[in-house]
């Protein structure tokens, strides 16, 4: 049987959450992203889980990391200015090698900014965010469908590499409705043991997490044994969707909503007989380098689309190599690029 | 021949890092001897501070994490829901709890959340140097209150005990000491009443243990002592803060 409804981006976030087995939530109100919060306040006693709110994102995501240490399945979300305060965590998690989901709904900024959709948390999410040398594993979704299945994988991509997964979203996926669908009995995948887990040292010798690693060079080694885990991520798990990419002339290049307007852009233009296509990441880290390095070969140019001044942009350009090949479209603050915008611009590469 | 004296048996045996003098070693002991006669040792999972006592893993031979610095009982907040059966303490010093963590040891005491709380309070921060702490003393000289701690310039020495009995989720307050024998009996039996009240589902409750820190005070071991005997305790005054029976 299949269950369909109307639902919320935010919504259908939490719902894949639960789906994927998680049993303990820990936020702190924050808008654009606050119907996810009272969603779990709800489904959490709902089937026995955890639901907390917490005096702070600095306490909320420090909950999540000793939920996860004990071993369940862990998720908290935010929106910007309250993923900044979970960076602390967020390194100390990838730091212990710690599981955990992490929603970012993202809005406006810098600062406050305001509480628009918006895409200019591309550099934190993927860059690493908080300090050190560490990475996140980053999906984008682009629907509310894809709210509720990114966030259900999520969880067993966590596990799998004893790391934490990012959900990056915007304002606007989070609030709009859109149908959600999914099998009643879906359970939850990828579960698999952690013995790991402080849970007390019975039948066992006693065991510690921690990411205080002293003694030199062992730093060093702990560092390595994580770029391996990243490198793994890197091979394994970059997801990509290709949009009308077949002979495409000029390609956009873009993720989450603004995707969304590049595709209905496209569609249009092709019913006039020109050749765009899409490349829409789905994982933003690990980066699509090699499809888009594909594309770069055969001499296609790129049109990067982005709700930020330009971030993504940074990686395309990595990818590309050559920076009279590359134009960019975007917008901040809250703006979001229109199909006539996109079109008029897909006219001046054309010309150039 | 039978042994009189040992090291507990949830202790490790290693040498610890901590200075000559310190209360550290003592209090992380009398902790372990009464996980010893509880025998529990399989059950707790412990939430280290960042401080002096970070690496209090290396010495304590049951389930050990380390938290962020002042997330203490946010982290031990996670364990605990998950694990409800389980003791879960934390252990921290005043910065750790007193100044970056103040947030997070108050909520955790108005959720009532089931844990036990053994703050250090030796009114220095140690292990960066001997920095002023929320708790450090009106006329204490310290790295940086290099003309001493002033109340109209760095404010009065921070009574959280005094603070969290208000909160009516927390059910036990006491205030002990390391500076003689019997006080350190106390100490003893404030942190066996507090783990008794957990496994017993009783709620939030933490024990403040005053303790020397010959290095950053600038007095050898046995003048330290004396100091919490006939200074410290003057500011903090040692007994039941608070207990609902």
């Amino acid at each position: 049987m299949t269950i369909k409804y109307l639902s919320t981006g935010n919504e259908a976030c939490g719902e894949g959450a639960v789906r994927a087995g998680c049993r303990f939530y820990a936020g702190y109100p924050i808008t654009p992203q606050n119907e996810l919060t009272a969603y779990m306040s709800r489904r959490m006693e709902e089937e026995g889980g955890v639901f907390i709110q917490a005096e702070s994102e600095l306490a909320a995501i420090n909950m999540v990391l000793g939920a996860s240490a004990a071993g369940s399945r862990v998720f908290t979300s935010s929106s910007s200015p309250g993923v900044s305060l979970k960076q602390e965590g967020i390194s100390y998690m990838a730091g212990c090698e710690l599981p955990a989901v992490i929603a970012n709904v993202m809005r406006g900024g810098p600062g406050l900014g305001n509480i628009d959709a918006a895409q200019g948390d591309y550099f934190q999410a993927t860059k690493g965010g908080g300090h050190g040398d560490y990475r996140l594993l980053v999906l984008a979704p682009a629907s509310v469908q894809e709210m509720f299945d990114f966030t259900y994988e999520a969880f067993s991509l966590a596990d799998k590499y004893r790391n934490p997964v990012m959900i990056l979203a915007d304002g606007m996926i989070g609030q709009m409705m859109e149908p959600l669908e999914f099998k009643e009995n879906i359970k939850p995948a990828g579960i698999i043991d952690k013995p790991w887990a402080m849970t007390g040292a019975k039948a066992r010798k006693a065991q510690s997490i921690k990411s205080l690693v002293l003694g030199e060079g062992l730093l060093e080694k702990h560092n390595e044994h994580l770029q391996g885990k990243y490198a793994l991520m890197g091979k394994k798990e970059v997801k990509t969707e290709l949009y009308n990419t077949e002979g495409a002339e000029v390609m956009l290049v873009a993720y989450g909503l603004a995707s969304r307007v590049a595709r209905s852009c496209i569609d249009s233009l092709r019913k006039n007989g020109v050749k765009v296509g899409l490349v829409r990441p789905i994982t933003l880290w690990p980066f699509p380098y090699k499809e888009l390095s594909n594309f770069a070969k055969k001499g296609v140019k790129f049109l990067v689309v982005e709700m930020s001044a330009g971030q993504m942009l940074e990686d395309v350009r990595l990818t590309v190599q050559d920076d009279e090949k590359v134009s960019f479209l975007g917008h901040t603050g809250g703006g979001i690029p229109t199909e006539e915008e996109i079109t008029l611009k897909i006219e001046q590469i054309r010309k150039r | 021949m039978s042994k009189l004296f040992a090291k507990p048996k949830s202790m490790k045996d290693a040498a610890t890092h901590y200075c000559p003098g310190c209360g550290h070693g003592l209090i992380h002991r009398l902790i372990c001897e009464v996980i010893d006669e509880m025998d529990i040792r399989e059950e707790v999972i412990a939430i280290a501070p960042v401080g002096c006592a970070v690496l209090a893993y290396d010495y304590w031979d049951f389930d050990t994490m380390e938290a962020p610095h002042g997330r203490t009982p946010a982290v031990a907040t996670g364990v605990k829901r998950v694990l409800p059966d389980r003791l879960v303490f934390t252990y921290q010093g005043d910065g750790d709890l007193a100044a970056i963590g103040t947030a997070e040891i108050i909520h955790a005491g108005n959720r009532g959340e089931n844990i036990s709380v053994i703050f250090v309070n030796n009114g220095v921060y140690g292990m960066t140097g001997g920095q002023m702490a929320p708790t450090t003393l009106l006329g204490q000289r310290t790295a940086t209150s290099q003309f001493t701690r002033r109340a109209e310039k760095e404010g009065f020495p921070l009574k959280i005990m005094e603070m969290m009995a208000i909160l009516p989720a927390v059910v036990y307050l006491e205030r002990t000491s390391v500076h003689s024998p019997k006080e350190i009996m106390k100490t003893k039996r404030a942190i066996r009443k507090s783990f008794d009240m957990q496994l017993n589902k009783k709620g939030f409750s933490m024990v403040e243990v005053l303790s020397p820190c010959p290095t950053y005070w600038g007095l050898d071991p046995i003048k330290s002592m004396k100091r919490i005997e006939e200074e410290v305790i003057k500011e903090y005054p040692l007994g039941v803060i608070k207990e609902n029976r």
